[in-house]
């Protein structure tokens, strides 16, 4: 169970340093959601899982699963909702050679 | 156990601080608003694990899910609200 538990919570951290190098790295703000928005989403639901795996079967552990059920939901709902208001305030997508923004 | 929780607590902690720098420097305010998303998600997790290395799981783990609901919270009222205004 122990290695079980730090396979899946160096998984979620590996999910979480390309999360973290694409926000960092990436040219410009929808290249930056993109990476944000799947990896994080994954290495969180990771890393909660091997917690929830290392608590056992209680209520803790249930109350762990449903932090990650709420990031599973939320998070894409929110990259969703900033991509959105980008587009509609008119931020435009970043092409090969050009300047990122406008 | 505690020690592996304990250095991915810590590594999440290195982690947040790109996400403070796309906080502070983001070229658009939407860069500022994704900087949040990330910043909150994983200090969430931090809190997390600083429940489990703390033997205080139970405890934690609420402040966690408030912190993670405020935080969704107030990323999709920056979102609406910064919808209205023009960029910059």
């Amino acid at each position: 169970m122990a290695v079980l538990v730090g396979a899946v919570l160096l998984a979620g951290l590996f999910f979480h340093v390309v999360a973290g190098v694409g926000v960092l790295r990436l040219p410009d703000f929808y290249t930056r959601l993109h990476a944000l928005s799947k990896a994080d989403t994954m290495g969180t639901l990771l890393v909660l899982s091997a917690v929830a795996l290392a608590e056992g079967a209680s209520l803790t552990a249930v109350k762990v699963i449903f932090i990650a059920v709420f990031f599973f939901l939320g998070n894409p709902a929110a990259a969703h909702a900033i991509a959105r208001a980008a587009r509609r305030a008119g931020l435009a997508p970043w092409r090969a050679g050009r300047e990122a923004g406008r | 156990m505690t020690q592996l929780f304990l250095g991915a607590a810590a590594a999440l902690l290195v982690l947040a601080l790109a996400y403070l720098y796309r906080l502070a420097a983001g070229p658009s305010a939407f860069d500022r608003i994704l900087g949040l998303s990330g910043f909150t998600s994983n200090i969430t997790l931090v809190l997390v694990l600083t429940g489990v290395v703390f033997g205080r799981l139970d405890m934690f783990v609420d402040i966690a899910l408030g912190y993670a609901l405020l935080s969704f919270v107030g990323v999709i009222a920056a979102a609406r609200y910064f919808e209205r205004l023009p960029e910059k």
